[in-house]
């Protein structure tokens, strides 16, 4: 078998559990994202050709099933949720003591988020693509993916109840900004 | 005004939490196994095209 070219599609094993990770976070709905990573994979392999060797696979396939996805969701225009907090409630199971945020509480309000703010915050806030890799896979300029981000951080923060005491300068809550005003508040 | 978010010192603690949920959250799906589905999935994708 010498002398055989590198098949890239070898590598697509390697990438399976980061592509279900990030369909689980899109779609917050383990069989859902089954069947988006099925559909990433056929895609994959089928249009092999038109990976360019040597560049981010991982992030190709990320947006293969971005696509897929949200082509599926226009065509559906619903949301599918998870009305029973299965898949929350198996990932919180430890409480925080320490002041951080209670993960049942942010995979609340994660679930709440439209798939776009999901979208930016694991890609650039979990997944650890920069912000030029997730523009480019979210096929939007740079600003845009800040600012998308910035949102989402925000919507998150306000769903939490954080937007008060701990973020008194967020702009988010006016009666923040009257209190902040009056007693000039500033976290240290 | 939260264009400022990423210059504003008091927010940045804020940010970190939040970004440490979601590595958690993400960290969480990717430790889950992988169904063999993908693994038969692939192995059928490449039988299909070595019978060609």
């Amino acid at each position: 078998m010498t002398g055989t070219p590198v098949d890239p599609r070898d590598e697509l094993p390697d990438h399976l559990p980061a592509l279900r990770a990030f369909a689980i976070s899109l779609t917050r709905d383990v069989s859902a994202a089954d069947d988006l990573v099925q559909d990433t994979i056929v895609k994959a392999w089928s249009n092999i050709e038109k990976f360019e060797v040597g560049t981010n696979m991982r992030a190709w396939l990320f947006t293969i099933l971005r696509n897929t996805y949200y082509s599926l969701h226009r065509k559906r225009r619903r949301e599918v949720p998870d009305p029973d907090g299965a898949h929350a409630a198996r990932l919180s199971e430890k409480p925080a003591h320490d002041g951080r945020l209670a993960m049942t509480d942010f995979l609340k309000a994660f679930d709440q988020l439209s798939p776009e703010h999901r979208e930016v915050l694991i890609l650039v806030g979990a997944s650890g693509f920069s912000y030029d890799e997730a523009a480019g896979m979210m096929g939007v300029a740079v600003g845009t993916v800040k600012s998308r981000a910035n949102r989402a951080r925000a919507k998150l923060c306000d769903m939490l109840g954080l937007a008060e005491g701990e973020n008194p300068v967020s702009g988010a809550d006016a009666a923040t900004l009257a209190v902040m005003g009056r007693n000039g508040v500033q976290a240290a | 005004m939260w264009a400022d978010m990423d210059h504003n010192e008091d927010t940045s603690g804020l940010k970190s939490q939040i970004d440490e949920n979601l590595k958690r959250v993400y960290r969480e799906a990717l430790e889950e196994d992988v169904p063999d589905r993908f693994k038969d999935l692939l192995e059928q994708l490449r039988k299909k095209e070595s019978g060609k």
